[in-house]
């Protein structure tokens, strides 16, 4: 038990050094940096009020049309077998970890005034004017968030809905309900723990969106977390950065607070049914249009730009890709494409490993379950126990609350943290090579314990419980229960561990790079200079970053453990 | 068989851990072994491999490069480790930085025994708390086919951006986020004066002029020359972008397919910067580091591999820099009026042109 205990404090001590320390050191070395006061202008100027409004606008525009896009994905992923199943939800993966600069030439590419989209148009309808003028505005920011995020939704929601018992809702039908009743009043209360874990998670990514913002929705419009890196990197103004930053903070936590709230009166136990019982396949013409025809539509939007990026690397035939391993200028700089794919797999490895550890440890810490109605009649000893859940449960709240902190921080301040705070042995990390994956942990441990918990929640404590009289000791107990429910949601865990490493989430703000670099440093250092061969091998690596994480995503998901049914 | 596929994937994660462990330096146990020093430089930093071996043979040590950001950001990361620094030397520092590197007082004044040698026109450190290494001009290039192919000429200073002729047609680096983009507005204060260069940019603001956030955007996805898709033949670069784009064309070009607006006053020089980090534990080495880039044998070195001119007037450059011009007339705003109105030009700007 006190083993157990102990294990429970590693994710609570991983987050106290590497993200409540550094950040109380920059924010107290910000505010100390200037006169503090001059933060205050964060509440009299309006600008600041018309970005935070902008910054929430955004995210709840962008989050409703990926759940409103993916739920249908969602749900034909998760109830239909079809060939193919799985190479095409790890393609619907590979939007998340593209670089943003690398999607806005794709896009420019497309929908720019001169892209293929804007000249098929003009020709067709001989126009004098692209018809479609889509860059720098709101609505690029809403289709890029789209683009990003539907493998979110489309992971969490399906990979609960997979298991979800379809029995309930044909006894609603058989009770009379029609379909859009039943799935009304039956399936949707029950898949509304992942649907709000997974909205959380997306609302909380394109809160804090950067590159998209910054990059596709042009100078004019901005958001909390662009504001504050124009403060800190351009203005060198820390104290309003710090401000910024806090309020971002704030606003994560409130919301993750309500989350928490309603996720708690939400989740349920559930009997949950491996995934060969709830699929079936396609049957009549009419499933079949509606599956495959929305499956086209998805990829159409998903892939449309990566696959521009992918024509666009092959123009010279293989002759970026070869120019790839080709030293040219002797640099000291070069990066041979197979150091740029290891080190990314390298770090994406660590990344898996200790966010998946962390995740699992933190998931197991906070799933307590809230006294419920059913409590209320049972017997007194039981009754005592209940007052003590009681308020362990609001313990639970906000420690699952708090591990969502690091996915709504400021990516610069949190970099910047690490400057000033991990500066002396023991913790001299700042130049580090584990401070890649630790920083990649950061963002990709709540993902982890989102992609568990609902799953987790839903366990009835029956089973156990009889294992237990049965004469289960707890290992065992975990081994034949708990492992072959939760392994599917573990390695979309593992998936989205991977996919955040593989595309440097957060960790481009780091202090100093190792000199590890990693594919997409490497795209970004192409993309630095001018000339049509850089160009070309930005794209040429690009295309590999695809083909290497959808090559290991698929790998991952074949992953089995135990003989005992995959969930 | 779940056996063998959890170890198959162990073994292949083992593979990678010690694949990385190979590459990485061993650590220095035995004293005699080379000394590290440490470069905290911006991203766009490069350098010959064999240039940097010569050094790391000729003093006995191993150089490690930290690159950190671009520009803004490594410096402002310099200066927050300012108590107990990152690196022994800087190098990246630029003009219209330096004010803030200098009032922070992160460097120590080292004078190189080569520095006479340098062009007045680059010391602006008389201390030389910072040393100048190279320089290039932020210009605007053209589409010189788009401007064939439409039969008129192609602008020729500022004043002709805000032609009715050239409307729609320029984009620019929002100042605030890019450092192309900064040394342009500083080129239109240079050219228009302090009281003026709103005027312009409000007049080019009616023109349609288009703001992007940075240089990988502005030349690859808004141009007509750089990705695809962009419409605009006039974008902020460096006047050594067109050989760039020769020396980058794989061998397809044997002319650049841009040229650039060097008329009066249309460029603002961008000079780079090192200097020793103050507290640095090897300060010896990065004194001799600071020579060395002053060397021949370094500045000859730089234009191949981060496109802007050497400092030192007696360096040769490569063959393809005939396509690399200099502006002969870069607009001039002093150091000490940068470092007052730096910030205040940004803010102004921002109002008068996105908001």
């Amino acid at each position: 038990m006190r083993l157990t205990n102990a294990l429970i404090l590693a994710p609570l001590a991983f987050l106290a050094v590497f993200y409540f320390y550094p950040l109380a050191a920059i924010l107290q070395t910000s505010f100390a940096a200037g006169d503090a006061r001059g933060a205050l202008e964060i509440f009299t100027d309006d600008y600041y009020a018309r970005v935070v409004l902008f910054t929430v606008v955004q995210a709840a525009l962008s989050t409703a049309l990926t759940l409103a896009a993916a739920l249908p994905a969602a749900y034909i992923f998760a109830r239909y077998d079809f060939r193919g199943a799985s190479t095409l939800r790890a393609l619907t993966t590979i939007p998340f970890l593209m670089p943003t600069i690398v999607v806005a030439t794709a896009f420019s590419a497309l929908f720019g005034p001169r892209g293929s989209v804007n000249l098929a148009l003009m020709q067709l309808f001989q126009l004098d004017q692209p018809p479609i003028q889509i860059l720098n505005t709101l609505a690029i920011i809403l289709l890029a968030h789209t683009f990003y995020n539907f493998t979110i939704v489309l992971r969490i929601v399906g990979g609960f809905w997979a298991n979800l018992d379809p029995q309930i809702e044909n006894v609603a039908r058989v009770l009379g309900a029609n379909r859009a009743r039943a799935f009304w009043h039956v399936t949707l209360p029950l898949l509304a723990p992942a649907i709000i874990a997974a909205a959380l998670l997306v609302f909380i990514f394109d809160f804090t969106s950067f590159g998209v913002v910054l990059i596709l929705g042009g100078p004019r419009l901005a958001t909390l977390e662009v504001e504050i890196y124009r403060q800190t990197v351009n203005l060198f103004n820390l104290p309003i950065a710090a401000a910024l930053s806090l309020a971002q903070l704030v606003c994560t936590f409130a919301l993750t607070i309500v989350y928490t709230r309603l996720q708690a009166r939400l989740a349920r136990p559930l009997r949950l049914r491996p995934q060969q019982i709830v699929r079936r396949k396609l049957r009549h013409a009419r499933e079949k249009i509606l599956a495959w025809g929305y499956l086209a539509a998805m990829l159409i939007f998903l892939m449309t730009p990566l696959v521009a990026v992918i024509a666009a690397s092959f123009e010279n035939g293989f002759g970026y890709y070869a120019e790839l391993f080709v030293n040219r200028r002797e640099s000291i700089m070069f990066v041979p494409p197979i150091d740029a794919v290891r080190n990314s797999l390298f770090f994406a490895g660590a990344t898996i490993v200790l966010a998946v550890t962390l995740g699992l440890i933190a998931a197991y810490s906070i799933d307590r379950r809230p006294p419920t109605a059913d409590d209320d009649v049972l017997s007194g000893a039981k009754r005592s126990r209940k007052i003590a859940v009681g308020s362990q449960w609001s313990a639970v709240r906000l420690l699952d609350a708090v591990y969502m902190l690091p996915l709504g921080t400021s990516a610069v301040t949190l970099g910047f943290g690490f400057i000033i705070a991990l500066d002396k042995p023991p913790l001299n990390l700042r130049t580090s090579i584990w401070l890649v994956p630790i920083a990649h942990t950061l963002v990709a441990f709540p993902f982890v314990v989102r992609s568990i918990l609902p799953i987790l929640r839903s366990i009835q404590p029956r089973l156990r419980e009889a294992a237990q009289v049965l004469g289960a000791s707890p290992a065992r107990v975990w081994r034949e229960i708990d492992l072959p429910i939760i392994t599917r949601a573990i390695i979309i865990g593992a998936v989205f561990a991977f996919t955040v490493s593989m595309g440097e989430f957060g960790a481009t703000a780091l202090v100093a790079r190792p000199e590890l670099p990693t594919i997409p440093i490497a795209i970004y250092r192409f993309l630095g200079q001018p000339g049509l061969a850089n160009f070309g091998q930005a794209l040429a690596l690009s295309t590999i970053l695809m083909i290497v994480s959808a090559a290991a995503i698929v790998a991952m998901e074949r992953v089995r453990i135990g003989e005992i049914g995959e969930f | 068989m779940f056996k063998f596929k959890l170890f198959a994937l162990i073994t292949f994660i083992a593979f990678i851990l010690s694949a990385v462990e190979g590459c990485a330096p061993a650590p220095t146990t035995t004293p005699p072994g080379p000394r590290e020093l440490v470069v905290m430089t911006h991203d766009s930093f490069a350098a010959s491999e064999s240039i940097i071996k010569e050094f790391e043979s000729a003093n006995n040590a191993k150089i490690k490069i930290l690159k950190s950001g671009d520009a803004g950001a490594s410096l402002n990361k310099a200066i927050l480790a300012k108590n107990n620094p990152l690196a022994d030397a800087f190098y990246g520092v630029d003009n219209t930085f330096l004010s803030r590197a200098l009032k922070e007082n992160i460097f120590d004044a080292y004078k190189p025994a080569s520095a006479s040698k340098i062009p007045a026109e680059f010391v602006l450190d008389a201390d030389f708390r910072a040393t100048p290494i190279d320089y290039g001009d932020v210009c605007l290039n053209y589409d010189r086919a788009y401007f064939q192919k439409k039969n008129f000429a192609p602008p020729q200073t500022l004043d002709d951006l805000t032609k009715p002729a050239y409307k729609s047609l320029t984009v620019v680096e929002n100042p605030a986020t890019s450092s192309p983009g900064l040394a342009f507005l500083l080129a239109t204060v240079g050219r228009f004066g302090k009281d003026q260069y709103l005027d312009f940019w409000k007049a080019l603001r009616a023109n349609d002029v288009l703001v992007t956030e940075g240089w990988s955007d502005a030349y690859y996805a808004k141009s007509t020359w750089g990705g695809k898709g962009g419409d605009r033949p006039i974008v902020v670069s460096y006047a050594t972008s067109p050989a760039a784009e020769v020396f980058f064309s794989s061998g397809k070009l044997t002319e650049p397919p841009t040229g650039n607006v060097i008329g009066d006053g249309a460029c603002f020089r961008q000079v780079e910067f090192v200097g020793v980090l103050k507290g640095a534990k090897n300060s010896d080495l990065a004194r001799k580091f600071v020579d060395f880039m002053l060397s021949t044998k370094f500045q000859e070195d730089i234009p191949a591999q981060m496109f802007v001119f050497p400092v030192m007037p007696d360096a040769k450059l490569p063959a393809f820099y005939k396509f690399a011009e200099t502006a002969k007339k870069p607009a001039v705003v002093s150091a000490a009026d940068i470092d007052a109105n730096r910030d205040a030009w940004i803010k102004a700007w921002t109002d008068a042109v996105l908001r």
